[in-house]
């Protein structure tokens, strides 16, 4: 994999200054309570109406390794992660070094001078602005953890200052996260001023980076992808949630929690239509929801790499007995433990024929927040509707991440679709159930609950060979007549599920095909390209399996761009196989070292690619 | 897992039960289990204990795991549903299938593979979620599906049709279980249907996690005279402990009972578990006095069963997590669904 580009080699004095367009990192120990200041300054920019993308880049440890938090303000809506950092908060002696490094020319370092900084700390091309931040708080604040914690609070008070954030908005967002706790307003609006007053005094303010009110976030929010999960799970009427702890999919199942305890309580009893099983593994986490699958309720269970891999052979189950059930794979990096805090789309082939056997499972993949609420709201009708495991593939960029999206909307007239379950009456009109009899020619069988009629639609659920009454068999034929019905079945979920999103002009001969966060991107990348005079045409997946015209799109063009956020090509793999696409008609462009891929390093593997193309290729728009 | 069909018709006398059903609304299909495997008789238990009791068969719900043990659920209430899943991993799926729906009665069938081997894990965790359940374990020390190997059920010296010896000490599962919190343990043997029948029907009665370890002997494997889990070892050395009658919740009890009763269980559904004296004055309350016993006799070679604990007041899984009383998988669109204005308020938290 080619190395991403260091910012110095981006190197630009900024002479004029940036407005609305530059990247604040901070860098700090994880426990030093930093994250919900740093939380603030993204929030304080978003009421602003200036579009941000704040992305977490932490350690798998709880307390004294380096943690960053980089925030991309961009006025276009470029959402994506850039390299190069224009202005450093850099409060961890550990990574300065290295944080200084990644300053571009031109650039800006904001950290505690309390303490000297070392001369091989200093480079000539970047602008350095000392606050003594311990100094500060130990002469403002008596007690040792306020003493800490305000350095935080401290620095954003600095950075209203130096970018122009509007200091009320600052004040607004303390009184609101401080609701019920009005003790602590006061102390966080000092620590802000202080921050403030010092800058205002030492420096001249604002710096060459700064703030402008815009109207770019109206009727949009600021959420991430693993609480929209949650959210989702509510909505989509999931009663039932079991799982194991796992980074990054643990606060899908604490926003299930946080949501249920408010809008799932019964008015009358007080008691609760939901319900939480923290399981002894994943193994059982996913079995528990399958059970409750199978008796009519809605399930799921939320996990990431290791977790998934944990719960394949009940995944075959659910594939081959035709149980509802719904997964949410938060993915990290593989393999095996990987790296637990970052992020990869390295699940694609491991969930898209998850078991043993002739195995295939439903995948959806959101894009943004709005898609993970969305979706997992959709994945409980598509399950019950298709009687299968659906899994929606999301990972730890949009999970963890704050991103912004539009205001999440709920259509009240949608009655969720249980798919084909009889009723005690509708037993009683038929001569004779068969569980798995195709009796409407579209794959899908019909079902019954457990408890539903005195002497009708009760049949065996196995995992074991069975024919179209639910029979064990070790008939050949009657076993390869109900796996060749359910493949028709998951032909027919090709109507169910949602359609890539495509961006097509004629002439174009080239595309680019992607999925989920890789989105983020695609925008900067498409823009860029067009001023170089490269048309590109786009496709996004959202579900496996594929849809037809995602193989039409290939054939449309000369070449067609995969981009993957793995080292082994998963989704051309899976293009290749599914779609029957000859290799020398796609272009991987690769991007696994745990970080979301920036728009930069996919616009530089399509032009490093170009010169291979050939003359037959005209990449004109 | 029959190749052949029951024959259905029956005596047209055939005895009715209080909801009208005779002992064949109770039964599966044919068994393909060994002749005279004691699974067999665990079936003919489960259905002379449910055709007993007036159970309603379609409000009973049947899981099982993997291997023989795991077949039995065909073999008896085919008009109930039922769900063979996947090796050890029953407790799971019964937990899930209970949470959707808090109104069936449960029957978790398992094997020593299945419980005390790969699914060990599961079946310390259901026991401590308390799922209202009756869990039968059918025990027979020996891997039967996979030609005799042995289990960790198996007992130390224990000997298998090949001369295979245990070389380790047996996991027993009802002292697991008393230690785990199960509110509802006990032993019995596949050939005392006498003793077992009871037991059935007060562990369905019971609720929260009733746990049955039933000795069923493999025939083929593990039926030596040096197999601690073959028929000559368990009825010259099973002992029971204390001997239950059960007065279902539907007879009144003006019944007089057998002299010798010496205690009245109430359960929560309104039965009645009657405990005898059995000599030894045991009392099944105390878990340390039960765990005391087991191992005593089983220091001896011999093997405790009846009912060794029991707790009538605790809670199962619906109550501590404060469930509705609907069962979940009745709940409407509106009922779980909070709509759009809703979600408005929430959005606004998001700004």
């Amino acid at each position: 994999m080619k190395k991403m580009r260091k910012g110095k080699a981006d190197s630009k004095i900024a002479a004029l200054p940036k407005i609305n367009d530059f990247v604040v990192k901070f860098a700090n120990i994880n426990g030093s309570g930093s994250a919900s200041a740093n939380n603030m300054f993204a929030k304080a920019i978003f009421r602003m109406g200036i579009p941000v993308s704040p992305h977490n880049i932490f350690p798998s440890n709880i307390q004294g390794l380096p943690t960053w938090y980089e925030v991309r303000i961009n006025e276009q809506g470029y959402l994506g992660r850039r390299e190069g950092v224009d202005l450093m908060v850099a409060m961890n002696e550990q990574t300065i070094a290295r944080d200084i490094d990644s300053v571009l020319s031109g650039g800006y370092v904001l950290y505690d001078s309390s303490k000297a900084l070392a001369d091989e700390l200093r480079r000539d091309d970047i602008h350095y602005l000392p606050i003594p931040l311990k100094d500060i708080c130990l002469r403002e604040f008596d007690k040792p953890s306020q003493r800490q914690l305000f350095k935080n609070i401290v620095y954003v008070g600095a950075l209203s200052a130096f970018l122009n954030i509007d200091f009320k908005v600052l004040t607004s967002l303390v009184s609101d996260q401080f609701r019920g706790k009005e003790k602590l307003i006061l102390p966080n609006i000092h620590a802000l001023e202080l921050g403030y007053q010092f800058a205002k005094e030492n420096f001249e303010c604002p710096l060459k980076l700064q703030l402008k009110p815009s109207d770019k976030t109206e009727n949009k929010i600021l959420i991430d992808g693993n609480t929209a999960v949650g959210l989702g799970c509510v909505y989509g009427g999931a009663t039932i949630a079991s799982w194991y702890p796992l980074t990054p999919s643990t606060s899908v199942v604490d926003a299930y929690g946080k949501y249920s305890k408010r809008l799932r309580i019964d008015p009358g009893t007080g008691k609760k239509k939901f319900s939480i099983v923290q399981a002894e593994d994943e193994l059982a986490a996913i079995g528990i929801a399958i059970g409750a699958g199978w008796n009519g309720a809605r399930a799921f269970t939320a996990s990431s790499g290791p977790g998934v891999s944990l719960m394949q052979e009940f995944l075959g189950l659910a594939y081959f007995s035709e149980v509802p059930v719904v997964l949410f794979n938060i993915q990290r990096v593989g393999p095996s433990t990987g790296m637990p805090t970052r992020t990869q789309q390295g699940d694609l082939l491991s969930c898209a024929y998850a078991s043993h056997g002739d195995t295939k499972q439903i995948l959806l993949f959101p894009a943004t927040p709005k898609e993970c609420f969305e979706f997992a709201a959709d994945a409980f009708d598509l399950s019950d509707r298709l009687q299968t495991p659906v899994i929606v593939m999301s990972d730890l960029e949009l999970g963890m991440n704050e991103q912004i999206c539009d205001s999440l909307s709920w259509d009240d007239k949608r009655e969720y679709d249980r798919g084909k379950v009889l009723s005690a009456e509708q037993l009683d009109s038929i001569e004779k159930f068969g569980r798995y009899q195709d009796s409407d020619g579209d794959g899908i069988p019909y079902r019954t609950y457990p408890g539903a009629h005195p002497n009708k639609g009760a049949y065996f659920t196995r995992g074991s060979s069975h024919d179209a009454n639910a029979a064990y068999t070790e008939d050949g034929d009657v076993y390869a007549e109900v796996m060749d019905r359910i493949a028709l079945k998951f032909r027919t979920a090709l109507d169910f599920l949602p359609t890539p999103e495509i961006a097509q002009k004629s002439g174009n001969a080239l595309g680019l095909v992607y999925l989920g966060t890789t989105q983020s991107a695609i925008q900067e990348v498409l823009d860029s390209l067009t001023k170089k005079g490269i048309g590109m045409d786009t496709l996004r997946i959202k579900a496996f399996p594929f849809h037809d015209c995602i193989k039409e799109f290939i054939a449309q063009h000369e070449l067609v761009y995969v981009i993957d956020q793995n080292r082994d090509a998963q989704l051309k793999s899976l293009l290749k196989i599914e779609c029957n696409v000859n290799e020398d008609k796609m272009h991987s462009i690769l991007s696994y070292n745990g970080v979301l891929v920036t728009a930069q390093h996919i616009e530089q593997a399509i032009l490093d690619s170009m010169p291979k193309l050939g003359k037959s290729i005209k990449v004109q728009a | 897992m029959s190749y052949i069909n029951k024959p259905r018709f029956h005596h047209p006398q055939l005895p009715t039960n209080e909801i009208g059903l005779t002992r064949r609304d109770y039964e599966g299909t044919l068994t393909t289990l060994c002749g005279g495997c004691g699974h067999d008789s665990i079936s003919a238990a489960i259905i002379q204990a449910a055709a007993d009791m007036s159970l309603e068969p379609h409000r009973v719900a049947k899981v099982s795991g993997i291997g023989c043990s795991s077949k039995i659920p065909s073999y008896f209430l085919s008009k109930s549903h039922g769900f063979n899943s996947v090796h050890g991993r029953m407790p799971s799926v019964a937990t899930g299938a209970n949470l959707a729906n808090k109104d069936l009665y449960y029957i978790g069938i398992s094997g020593d593979g299945d419980s005390a081997s790969i699914g060990l894990g599961q079946f310390c965790h259901i026991v401590r979620r308390r799922i209202n359940m009756l869990y039968m374990v059918a025990n027979n020390g020996t891997y039967g599906l996979t030609k005799g190997q042995l289990s960790a059920t198996a007992d130390l010296g224990s000997k298998t049709k090949t001369g295979e010896e245990s070389l380790y000490d047996n996991i027993d599962l009802a002292t697991l279980a008393i230690e785990l919190g199960a509110s509802f343990v006990a032993r019995s043997f596949s050939g005392d249907k006498q003793q077992l029948v009871p037991l059935i029907q007060a562990g369905l009665s019971h609720k929260g996690f009733a746990f049955i370890d039933v000795v069923s002997p493999c025939v083929t494997f593990n039926n030596t005279d040096f197999s601690t889990h073959g028929y000559k070892n368990t009825w010259e050395n099973h002992i029971a402990l204390s001997a239950v009658d059960f007065v279902p919740m539907r007879q009144e009890i003006t019944t007089s009972y057998e002299a010798g009763a010496e205690k009245e269980i109430t359960l929560h559904d309104g039965s009645v578990i009657h405990l005898h004296k059995t000599g030894n004055n045991y009392q099944p309350y105390d878990k340390e006095n039960a765990l005391h016993h087991i191992n005593a006799y089983k220091k001896e070679g011999r093997i405790a069963t009846g009912l060794l604990y029991i707790d009538p007041s605790m809670s199962d899984l619906h109550e501590v997590l404060d469930t509705v009383d609907k069962p979940f998988n009745t709940l409407s669109n509106h009922e779980l669904c909070p709509g759009n204005e809703v979600l408005m308020g929430i959005n606004e938290t998001f700004r």
